[in-house]
């Protein structure tokens, strides 16, 4: 009998594991992956002064329950979920998931490492380095990074690559996905992403994610290029910071103590300096999703993403880690537990999400949003593309739409929460109050020692900041009154009427301008036209954003636009100087020495100079002429008289006299109109004075005889004069003869 | 039984992580879990044994069907021709995993398996004189459709002698359905033999009764294709026109045998987006040498006129006779009506589903991941909510499953043979017995 029951047992086991025996065959070493549960920034405060971000619910679930339950999924055997700010919070949950201490077969081991001074990815891997439990390859990756795909083939990949050449580090997971060309961001609400990849070992030549818009260009090293023959230029890449290292990576960083940041310093320190001949490749992420959760906007997209189920299967309805009731998926994308309380006039829209224990009143509209567990709406409550977590209290007749309001948050009646704001836990919000566009309010007061370098904080939150509180920090946006957080319901009472229990922070390092970027509401319209706009302008350098064309073209595009700039400048100061002449003073000579200095200052030729001499002179006859066209056409000959050897100094070929004849042109057409009727008698005017030539007269209606019917307006006007010279022309000839 | 408790949690979670997927290997998996639980179980001194094995079995089925947090509302319709005892069982039914129903008919075999071990063993007991009652000619046809159970039943008998009379207080509890009471006369021939057993204690008996009776249904699981591909010669004819959806092991093997016969017969396979398991069918036969030709699903329509049956796998079959199918099919048996052809469903009997289905489009499916559609790096900029005005104007729904109703079926080929749609709730009442529908416990309910 008890044989029996060892072979049955053995059986079942057995059959369950060996899907999995042949992959342990290949992979000798014990698959691990270093998770970090903290973040290192400000992105997401003030909600992680009091919780830590992986701990944040994504649709229902923790963002760390994501990670762990795909590293399990993908074949991880060990993970060491690095945790610093909050750790014991972060251990807490590990204990209560179920996660520490699980070493059963089949099942991921997940050790805890706690460290107090970390302040940033680069201090956490030293960390790890020093414990030295890291023994081969493993997976760096963040707590909030979403994914279900397959690393088998990366995983496979890296190791083919470290076979040939050892000193193949790290292997990037990237993903496609084309940025807004309006924002030159990412869905993700990151900053595009440029890199430069080998198409054929895929290896990474160049990363840039601050990559400065405006200036639409990327710099890449001479050497990059003359290295390798070919390269792909890519800003349709999404960076899913998910890497697989191999253990010379934690050295590395051991080695170069003052790297902080895994992009900025680690990735490309390793890409600019070169060290030791260390590469990192990449791998393009096909089929399967992963997305890093980095600011509010990532946020909302993820969730999106999580509701349309791109991330099966951690979707609502197949994995709940509480012990909350099962949700059920209904058409359109409606999620809703089975206990909820749904008033029948109540209106659940598409994408959305409503948590167990929560009751929804009469004529309430529920859009786009997760609504967590156990929350109380009123009646006629207007929610729209909001996420609302568990036990939020949102009494009748409220409006709350783009926003992201934390656990115990009492919202009284009438209360307007506008797009993007952030209210984080167990704040209150009064009658009537509108809490204004992209403010962020916590119970906990800003702290006053905010320096702008992000990398070195969040770490430290936990203490020091809430003891004290500071009054000054404080500040009161429009009319309405802000009552300090207090502990008793009778201060709470108190305010309940006319404003918002907790503290209004005002925008960090990003400044109010920027919050559209990463928040979570849409970007507004008027910004979208605005963009636009701004697109439309650049006309056709918004093609080079996109086709990402090398270099030297785009300086060379560049330098056209200048050009005009440059030219309208020069003809400008040509003409001061030219009235300063006329106003008597200036010697010719020195007229001439003048505009000479200035042709130099702006690198033109001399053609430039003859058009805007021309120009000048025309422009003095027309301030003297004042209207009519007989005295305009006096004083333009007077004019025309009095320069003409200062225009010859110009006129030298036939080049330069083209240039006065079609700046003539130009003039008549757009700038000085008035000249137009009289452009017949003018040029036989010029001509007279030999300031333009009868080659240049006949070349000039030879070069437009193609031009527009537009572009043909004067030399048909000028048609007698032309014709005359032509044939004086031809009897020239004759005469030769 | 904290000793098997690591091993369900296990089979739970790769359950809720789709880790397993497919009918066949959930059935196995599930039945060979329940085989550790029962092996585990201690057997304790109260009287009633089986049902405290009954109840532990209950309880691991439980977790299992939860395995899938979607609350499926499968209505049991009170429909005439269903002779269930228990009509209270017409109840809304949260917690069943639409990707695997297989989970819930292994549980349910289990639990039916533990019911028959004790009838028969107190029928033999007792000199079977309860149980004669029943007309011998379902007591032949059962004989024939279930010779891997029935021959369990003659092995438990043959070794069993000596019966705690205590266990008879068992049947007073249950209501006896007619299936269990037909099974239990198969005990009738063995009691003679059967006398001559040891004097092991009862319950031990029990129990290894029930642990080798897990076994042969493990094995029945394994060997199901045989008895259904046996059948292949039967329905294919030669020179026939064979249309199939995707891909089923099934229905591969009915294709198989029926080629190995020496039957020559041509094969269209439809692809079966968005998986293309179709693609993968059509290597598989080409490379036994049969004739295939590969369409698309939307070429179904123009093609089923030149076919002379129309042969596919299904996911489940429910109790009123209707198919849960992988997407298309049901697209494909309306082509199949239109033109007259027949729809054969080939499946093995650890897919008949005693539940009634209602609304199972939506509540017996399951909405896979849209990256099956189409790539998301392409479509990425059709949704970037921020330059939207924050609601997303592209969805993608990949439904896994499609119902197809049973007056659209002609056939249904599974082990014990070919039946017609309206006899699928007298198969299932042969292996399911009617108060197992609720897989609840007994102190929970």
């Amino acid at each position: 009998m008890s044989q029996k029951k060892s072979r049955s047992r053995g059986g079942g086991g057995g059959a369950a594991a060996s899907g999995d025996d042949h992959e342990d065959l290949a992979r000798p070493p014990p698959l691990q992956a270093v998770l970090l549960a903290d973040s290192f920034t400000l992105k997401f405060r003030p909600i992680t002064l009091e919780r830590p971000k992986v701990l944040l619910p994504l649709v229902h679930m923790p963002m760390i329950e994501y990670t762990l339950t795909w590293l399990e999924s993908a074949g991880v055997d060990e993970a060491f979920v690095f945790c610093c700010a909050h750790s014991h919070q972060v251990k807490e949950y590990l204990d209560k998931a179920g996660w520490a201490g699980k070493a059963g077969a089949g099942s991921m081991a997940v050790t805890a490492v706690e460290s107090h001074d970390a302040i940033s990815a680069g201090d956490a891997l030293r960390v790890i380095y020093d414990r030295g439990v890291i023994r081969g390859d493993f997976v760096l990756i963040s707590g909030d990074t979403i994914s279900n795909m397959s690393l088998k083939d990366a995983l496979q990949e890296h190791m083919d690559r470290k076979k040939k050449d050892p000193f193949a580090v790290m292997t990037m997971i990237i993903k496609h996905s084309k940025p807004s060309i309006l924002t030159h961001q990412t869905r993700l609400g990151n900053d595009e992403i440029t890199m430069a990849i080998d198409p054929e070992t895929k290896e990474l030549l160049y990363y840039e994610d601050r990559a400065d818009n405006s200036h639409l260009y990327v710099t890449i090293d001479k050497d990059i290029l003359t290295n390798n023959p070919t390269l792909q230029l890519h800003n349709d890449m999404e960076d899913c910071y998910i890497d697989i290292c191999s253990p010379e990576v934690l050295s590395l960083f051991t080695d170069n103590f003052d790297y902080q940041h895994l992009r900025r310093h680690f990735v490309k320190g390793l890409l600019v300096d070169d060290i030791m001949g260390y590469k990192i490749y990449t791998h393009e992420l096909r089929s399967g999703y992963a997305a890093r959760i980095d600011n509010f906007r990532s946020y909302d997209t993820v969730s999106k993403d999580v509701i349309q189920r791109w991330t099966y299967p951690m979707v609502p309805d197949v994995v709940s880690n509480r012990d909350c009731s099962e949700s059920r998926l209904r058409r359109q994308g409606i999620y809703v537990a089975s206990d909820v309380t749904l008033s029948h006039s109540a209106q659940i829209g598409a994408n959305s999400v409503v948590g167990s224990a929560t009751s929804i009143g009469d004529n309430c509209k529920v859009l786009n949003s997760v609504i967590g567990v156990g929350c109380k709406i009123g009646k006629n409550v207007f929610i729209n593309g909001s996420y609302i977590w568990d036990h939020v209290i949102i009494e009748d007749g409220c409006k709350v739409s783009n926003s992201l309001i934390c656990d115990g948050v009492h919202l009284r009646a009438g209360a307007i929460v506008e797009p993007g704001s952030v209210l984080s836990f167990k704040v209150e919000v009064g009658k009537n109050v509108t809490v204004p566009a992209h403010s962020k309010v916590s119970l906990l007061p800003q702290p006053s020692n905010e320096d702008s370098d992000e990398e070195l904080e969040y770490a430290d939150t936990n203490s020091g900041v809430t003891d004290s509180p500071p009054f000054s920090s404080m500040r009161s946006s429009g009319d309405q009154a802000i009552v300090p957080s207090e502990e008793d319901e009778s201060g709470t009472s108190e305010t309940g009427t006319c404003g918002v229990v907790g503290y209004i922070w005002t925008s960090a390092d990003t400044g109010i301008l920027e919050e559209w970027r990463q928040s979570i509401a849409p970007i507004p319209k008027e910004k979208l036209e605005e963009l636009e706009r701004a697109v439309s302008d650049e006309d056709g350098s918004e093609d080079e954003s996109n086709n990402l064309i090398l270099q030297d073209k785009d300086d060379s595009s560049d330098s056209v636009v200048e050009d005009d700039d440059h030219i309208s400048k020069f003809e400008k100061e040509v003409e001061e100087t030219f009235q300063r002449a006329m106003g008597g003073g200036v010697n010719r000579d020195n007229l001439i020495l003048e505009i000479n200095g200035l042709r130099l200052a702006y690198s033109l030729q001399h053609a430039d100079c003859a058009g805007a001499v021309f120009y000048s002179i025309m422009k003095s006859a027309l301030v003297a002429a004042q209207s009519t066209n007989n005295t305009l056409l006096k004083t333009t000959g007077e004019a025309l008289v009095k320069w003409k050897d200062l225009l010859r100094n110009y006129t030298k070929t036939v080049d330069e006299e083209m240039e006065i004849l079609l700046k003539f042109e130009e003039m008549c057409q757009e700038t000085t109109k008035e000249f137009s009727p009289l452009f017949a008698k003018i040029l036989p005017f010029l001509y007279d004075t030999e300031v333009v030539t009868e080659d240049a007269i006949l070349r000039w209606a030879e070069e437009k005889e193609n031009a527009d019917e537009s572009d043909k307006v004067f030399v048909k006007q000028s048609e007698d004069f032309i014709q005359w010279l032509k044939e004086a022309e031809e009897e020239d000839d004759e005469d030769e003869e | 039984m904290p000793d098997v408790q690591p091993l369900v949690s296990d089979f739970v979670l790769k359950l809720k992580r789709r880790k397993v997927e497919g009918s066949h290997a959930v059935a196995r998996q599930t039945a060979e879990l329940l085989r550790s639980v029962v092996s585990q179980h201690r057997m304790g001194s109260s009287a009633n044994q089986a049902a405290a094995l009954a109840d532990a079995v209950r309880a691991v089925g439980e977790q299992l069907i939860a395995a899938n947090p979607i609350g499926v509302m499968a209505k049991f319709f009170s429909s005439t021709n269903v002779d269930m005892q228990d009509m209270n069982s017409r109840m809304l039914w949260p917690g069943v995993n639409p990707a695997e129903l297989a989970v819930g008919n292994i549980v349910r075999r289990v639990l039916h398996i533990i019911k028959e071990e004790d009838i028969s063993s107190t029928a033999v007991g007792i000199e079977g004189l309860s149980v004669t009652v029943d007309s011998d000619d379902e007591y032949d046809s059962e004989h024939d459709d279930g010779p891997a159970l029935s021959a369990a039943v003659l092995a438990a008998h043959a070794r069993n002698a000596l019966r705690a009379p205590s266990l008879q207080t068992l049947l007073e509890d249950i209501p006896v359905s007619p299936a269990i009471s037909r099974t239990a006369s198969s005990t009738g021939d063995s009691d003679g033999k059967s006398k001559s057993a040891g004097d092991k204690s009862s319950t031990r008996k029990l129990k290894h009764d029930v642990i080798t009776a897990i076994g042969d249904l493990i094995d029945e699981i394994d060997s199901c294709y045989e008895p259904i591909s046996e059948q292949a010669v039967e329905l294919i004819h030669q020179n026939e026109v064979i249309l199939t959806l995707g891909r089923s092991r099934t229905v591969k093997e009915f294709l198989y045998a029926a080629k190995e016969k020496k039957r020559s017969f041509r094969v269209f396979v439809a692809e079966g987006a968005p998986r293309y398991q179709g693609h993968v069918l059509a290597k598989e036969l080409v490379e036994k040498g049969v004739q295939t030709t590969v369409i698309t699903d939307s070429a179904v329509f123009a093609m089923i006129s030149r076919v002379n049956m129309v042969i596919v796998g299904a996911h489940a079959i429910m109790a009123n006779g209707g198919v849960i199918a992988p997407v298309g099919m049901n697209m494909v048996a309306l082509a199949a009506q239109r033109h007259a052809v027949p729809f054969v469903v080939v499946a093995g009997s650890h897919k008949l589903c005693p539940l009634y289905p209602h609304n199972p489009e939506v509540l017996l499916n399951e909405l896979k991941s849209p990256s099956d559609l189409l790539d998301f790096g392409e479509f990425s900029d059709c949704m970037n909510f921020s330059t939207q005005d924050g609601s997303p104007l592209l969805n993608v729904v990949n439904p896994t499953f499609d119902y197809v109703p049973p007056k659209l079926v002609s056939l249904f080929v599974t082990d014990t043979g070919g039946h017609s749609p309206s006899y699928m709730y007298r198969l299932i009442a042969e292996y399911y017995s009617a108060d197992d529908l609720v897989v609840r416990r007994k102190s929970g309910s």
